[in-house]
Order: C-alpha cells, then structure tokens, then sequence
C-alpha cells in the first residue's frame, strides 16, 4: 500500500540507495535538470517579491528623503536620492502647528477605541459564523459586506445630523463609532476565517477534559487565535489612523491627525506635506513592526 | 472503571439518520469495538456517549449513572480524537497535563500522573518539545497519554491508528491492545479496519446505515456472519458466497451449485431439510476450502483456475465456479497455473447458508445448533 503511494507520487529526489552505483554512460540523471528549473522557480519567487518589497517602500522613502531634504537643496533637479543633510526643521515645524499633537493623540485614541470596539464586536460574530450553522448564515455574510457597497458619501449629511442630536459630534467617541462601523465588516470576516482555521476538535478535546464550552475558547481558541485577531486589529488600526473622510465630516474643533492635515494643508507647500505624511506614516509603521515580530513569534511556534 | 450502557440511541442530521436505535452494553473493562464502513455512523455513536452530539432520543447510562443530559465535562470519559487534537500552544507536558489541571490535581500528583502516562507511551523524552515538533505517530501517543492520565471511566477511541502509516500501525497496534488490557478501562473503539477490530476487540459491533448488524467475539463474527454484508465486510479476502439449490440426493441432504457438482451435506446441515428444492447461498471462507486429487471424487466442486496470487504465507487462488468467482486460500507452492482445472472440497461443518432473497443468514432451529 504505500509502495504503491510511493511509485504514484513524482520522483523528487532519485532514490540513490536504489540506483546502486553510478553508471558511466547513459542518460544523465534526471537530477539536473531538475535543479535548473527549481532555481528559476526561487529566482522567479525572489524577483516578485522585491518588485512587491519596492512597490510599498520605495513611496515611502521618497517621502522620507523629501521631508528630511534641507532647505537649501529644496528645488533642486534632478532630486537627491540620497538627502545631502538630515534636516528635521520641516517635521518639527509641522508639529509645532497649532493642534497637530493634539491631532495625533486624538488619531491615537481614536484608533484604539475602534480596534477594542471591532474586535469586542466582531471577533464573537467571526466565531459564531465559524462554530455554528444557522439558519441564515449565508445571507447574513452577505448582508455584512453589502453594507460596504453603500457609499458613505449618501450617508454623511443624515449621520451628521444624528451626532448633533446624541451629542457625539465632534467628539474622540463619535468618530471612533463610525471607524467602528467601517471596519467590521472586515473583522468579523477576517476573525471568521481565523476561527474556521482553528479545528474544533481542539475545543472538543478540551470539553471532554473537564472545560465548559466557555473554558474550552479561551484555553484554546483564544490563543491560537491571537495571531489572526491581531492581524485583524492591524488592519482595524490602519483603517482609522487613515480614514479622512468620516473624521472630516464628524469634527470641527476637535479633528483627528489626518482631518487636520486636510483642512490646513492643502494650501501649503510641498515640504510641508510630505512632512506631515511622514508623520502619518511613522506611528502605523511602529504599530505594525511591533504587532508583527509578536505575530512571528507566536506562529514560529504553533506552525513549524 | 464502568460498564456502559446505550439505550435507543437516535441521532438524526438534517435528513441522515446517523445513528438509527442502537441500543448496545459493553462490560466494565471490556474492549468493545464498533466496525463499518465510512459513514455508518460509528463517530456519531461514539461522540453520543462522549456528550458531543446531542442526541435526539435514547438514554446514556455509564457506571448506572444517567449521563444523557450531562456535558462531556462531567462524563469522566476520555476521548482520542482521529485528528488526535492535541493542543498546538502546548507542550507535550502541558498537552497531557491539560486534563489534570482542569480538575485541579494537586501539583505532584499531575507531575506523577503525566510522567507515568508518557512513560506507558514511551514519550517521556519529548514532554518539553511542542506539537510541531513531534511525528505524527509521536502526536498520536500524545492524545493517548492524555487520555489516560485522566484514568477516566471510560475510554473512548475514534480511528486512533488510521492516520498512521501500514507499518507504524501495525506496532502501534499490539501496543495499544497491550496497553489497554493493562490499565484495564473500559474502550470503545472505533476503526473501519476490519483487522484491526478482530485483533484488538473483545467483542465487535459491526454498524452499517446507522444500526449495529451484528454483536459478537471476533472469531464468532468472522466464521458465522448473519448477513452477506458482515461475511463479505469481515475477513481479506472477503467470504466467499454461492449460489446453491437443496436436493435430497437420497443418501442425504445436498448442496448442487450448477455447472460445478453437489456437496454431500452429511447431517451437519440436517436443518435445511426444510429447504429441499430451494435456492440458497451458501458461504465459504477461503481457507475453509480445501484442493483434493480429482479421484472421481464424489462431493467436490470442479473449476477452472483463473489467477495464482502467491503470497508467502499461502497462496490465493481465484476458480471460477459455474457462473461464480470464488476466493481459495492453500498452502503455498502449489503446482497449479491459470486455466488449470481444480477440484474443491468445502469444508462442510464451516459452512454458511442465507436467504437469496434477504441475503440474511438462515435461521438454524435452536436444536440443531
Ligand atoms: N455534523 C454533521 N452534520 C451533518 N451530517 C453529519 C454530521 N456528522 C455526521 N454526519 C453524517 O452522519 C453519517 C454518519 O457519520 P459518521 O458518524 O461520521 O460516520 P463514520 O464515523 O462511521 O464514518 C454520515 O452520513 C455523515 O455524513
Ligand atoms: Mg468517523
């Protein structure tokens, strides 16, 4: 029976204790060829995944060296690749605008509020359309990402309205509900498909030692699940650190980092905006090295 | 340590009756095997005692105590999983441990309890390494370890060797069977390999579409099935089944298979005098036939052989037998080729009869038994 299994799958590696000893002539070994085309195959896998490393990096440095570039070397052509000198004047001088830390604080808080939120909410959903068949489970995945099909734009003018009458206009909490709504659509998927991954027979396996069902999720699930809800909350997190629209439409005084960058730089010069974006860009870049060497430590465990 | 009693069971999935009124005692210590083709409803019947399936109707009796609406958690059973689920984020200590510590043994006697568990399993080497760091036969003594650290009431086993591969299960086999006979639990085991439940079982449950066919020792089982299905389901090769007609040949009852001679039934069969002029089938094990010299013989069945398949221990044979194939096990090295005719004598007193009709065993009155 697995003679059988073994003459059935390809020859990967010639069995050499069965070739006996080499034969001088006749017809070379099927190895080499073999080895040429898996080269090309790994230089074929390295190529794309430079091209995909460029793809997101390379904006990103250009942004850096355009708002580190002195002053002096502003409108030079062509532009340096490399900056002549590190010159922070232009990312300080944009913090020292009037509002930009509170900006970035209430960007901060309201990105935390939003992740606690989309996984208080949605990682149950997730599991409850992972674990349980119910009538209606089909429909209801559907119905949740068909709320994603309805423009926010025809939504803004009426939700306005309803946060001045509940008195959350213009406020950390406001916001933060609406990058709430944005985003669960995509947790409760993202954290459903984490939980299908999860066998239940691991959940079993612990009932059957003595757990509660209750017991069983957080001894078991719960951690084997950390690393795609923390994948989900990333994506959460980027989502609300990025979002322009419903931040712009909700707040006025009290505007999150990238609201109020809308609203007083578009007139300004270019420095100043890549500055403001590189300021952007630090904190999720932060949040998601660290996340990920936590994620990689976890999985370097779990998955050999 | 109890006995287990299952008391019309139902279990129903949408429209499949998975488990269809089984009702079913195994002993206190007893090693009951269930046995059936996929998707009879072995898993489902197992999960009913472990408290996994909510079952539609019947009782679950372990130790005289009602465990039917209980939780798993409160069975005292333990179950081995056929994906063995052994916890990835934990050590092999921590795997077998998991149980303990759920009912808060006492620190001591959880480091007792897990050592002496992997050593019954031969893994006390890898009790700091993880799950993804073991072989699957490792993984697989892994959930056993666990399983019986617990000294649970009852054991319960679904296809625990059939992820293994052909030779690993073999070992693990004869291990599991003398491991078990050791720490003496009560087992229910369940495998759709046929060998496997006759060399491990006590007694053997064989399921078909959710109901339990026949009950019985595995040598029972093997020599007088009650249907067609258990005979041909039970043994490699299969029994063999014929096509037969009752004659009272005058000295006595026979068995005439056309195109291939009559068996002298010698009294042994006295029962089917009932049956004189009838069809039946009658079933034969491979190595219940036996090849004579062709003397003229009376009583023989003459064929043609079709293949010789030389197999070590003996040799199969294939005959083809008026319009019937039959299966012919003999000592090896014997001097017969394809296309060879052969002449075969049953023996008689092994001999199985059914109803064509029903392909169920004929009922032999209680007398002549
Ligand atoms: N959770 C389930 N939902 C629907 N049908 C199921 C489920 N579990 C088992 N079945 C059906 O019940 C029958 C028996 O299944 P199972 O007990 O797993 O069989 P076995 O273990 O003997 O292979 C099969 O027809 C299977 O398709
Ligand atoms: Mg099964």
């Amino acid at each position: 029976m697995t003679r059988a299994h073994t003459l059935e799958t390809p020859p990967t590696t010639p069995a050499r204790a069965l070739d006996g000893p080499p034969v001088p002539e006749g017809p070379p070994p099927p190895r080499r060829k073999h080895t040429w085309r898996r080269l090309g195959n790994q230089a074929l896998w390295y190529a794309a995944a430079i091209v995909l490393a460029l793809f997101i990096a390379l904006p990103i440095y250009l942004i850096f060296v355009s708002a580190v570039t002195p002053e002096a070397d502003r409108y030079t052509y062509p532009k340096a690749i490399v900056p002549s000198a590190l010159s922070f004047e232009n990312i300080s001088f944009f913090l020292r605008a009037s509002g930009v830390v509170d900006a970035f604080w209430r960007s901060c808080i309201v990105g935390i509020i939003t992740i606690v939120l989309a996984l208080g909410i949605g990682a149950p959903a997730g599991y409850a359309i992972a674990r349980y068949v119910f009538r209606g489970r089909d429909a209801y995945r559907l119905v949740i990402l068909a709320t994603r099909a309805f423009p926010v734009v025809i939504l803004s003018i009426p939700l306005a309205v309803l946060y001045r009458q509940v008195g959350i206009n213009d406020s950390v909490l406001g916001v933060a509900l609406m990058h709430t709504t944005l985003a669960l659509p995509f947790t409760v998927l993202i954290t459903s498909s984490v939980f299908v991954s999860i066998p239940r027979d691991l959940e079993e396996a612990a009932q059957t030692l003595g757990c509660s069902p209750a017991q069983a999720f957080r001894r078991i699930s719960l951690p084997l699940a950390l690393p795609g809800l923390t994948a989900a909350a990333i994506f959460t997190w980027v989502l609300s650190w990025n979002d322009v629209f419903a931040a712009a439409i909700l707040t006025l005084r009290n505007p999150t980092l990238p609201a109020r960058i809308l609203s007083s730089l578009t007139q300004a010069p270019l420095h100043f905006q890549f500055a403001a974006a590189f300021v952007m860009l630090v904190p999720s870049l932060v949040v998601i090295f660290i996340i990920r060497r936590y994620l990689l430590g976890l999985w370097g465990r779990v998955v050999k | 340590m109890s006995e287990i009693r299952l008391e019309r069971i139902v279990k129903t999935f949408k429209d499949v009756r998975a488990v269809d009124d089984v009702s079913l005692t195994v002993a206190q210590g007893e090693f009951m095997v269930l046995l059936g083709p996929s998707g009879c409803g072995k898993t489902t019947l197992l999960r009913s005692i472990a408290g996994l399936e909510d079952i539609d109707a019947g009782r679950v009796v372990i130790g005289g105590r009602d465990v039917t609406e209980l939780p798993p958690r409160a069975r005292r059973v333990a179950m081995v999983f056929q994906s063995y689920a052994v916890f990835p984020h934990m050590s092999v200590f921590e795997n077998i441990a998991f149980g303990l510590r759920m009912s808060k043994v006492e620190k001591t006697t959880l480091t007792r309890r897990v050592r002496s568990a992997a050593e019954l399993l031969h893994i006390e080497a890898l009790l700091d390494r993880y799950p993804s760091q073991v072989s699957g036969g490792q993984r697989q003594r892994i959930a056993v370890a666990r399983a019986i650290a617990m000294e649970p009431d009852v054991l319960l086993m679904d296809e625990p060797l059939s992820n293994l591969d052909a030779l690993l299960r073999l070992e693990m086999r004869a291990e599991l069977k003398r491991l078990l006979n050791e720490i003496g639990s009560t087992t229910v085991y369940v495998t759709h390999d046929q060998v496997e439940a006759m060399s491990m079982g006590d007694r053997i449950a064989v399921m078909r579409a959710g109901r339990i066919l026949q009950l019985g020792d595995p040598l029972t089982i093997y020599q007088t099935p009650v249907d067609r299905f258990v005979g041909g389901f039970i043994g490699s090769p299969p029994m063999n089944f014929l096509p037969a007609t009752v004659r009272d040949g005058g000295d006595g009852l026979r068995a005439e298979v056309q195109d291939a001679g009559s068996l002298r039934l010698d009294g042994t069969a006295a029962w089917l005098t009932g049956r004189i002029g009838q069809a039946v089938t009658m079933g034969v094990r491979a190595e219940d036939i036996d090849v004579v010299e062709d003397g003229g013989a009376d009583g023989v069945l003459r064929g043609r052989i079709l293949v010789v398949e030389p197999l070590g221990s003996h040799d199969l044979l294939t005959v083809r037998l008026g319009e019937s194939r039959l299966k012919v096990a003999t000592r090896p090295g014997i001097a017969l080729r394809a296309d060879d005719p052969v002449v075969l004598r049953p023996q008689v007193e092994r001999l199985v009869w059914l109803d064509p009709e029903s392909d169920r065993a004929l009922e032999r009155p209680a007398s002549a038994a």
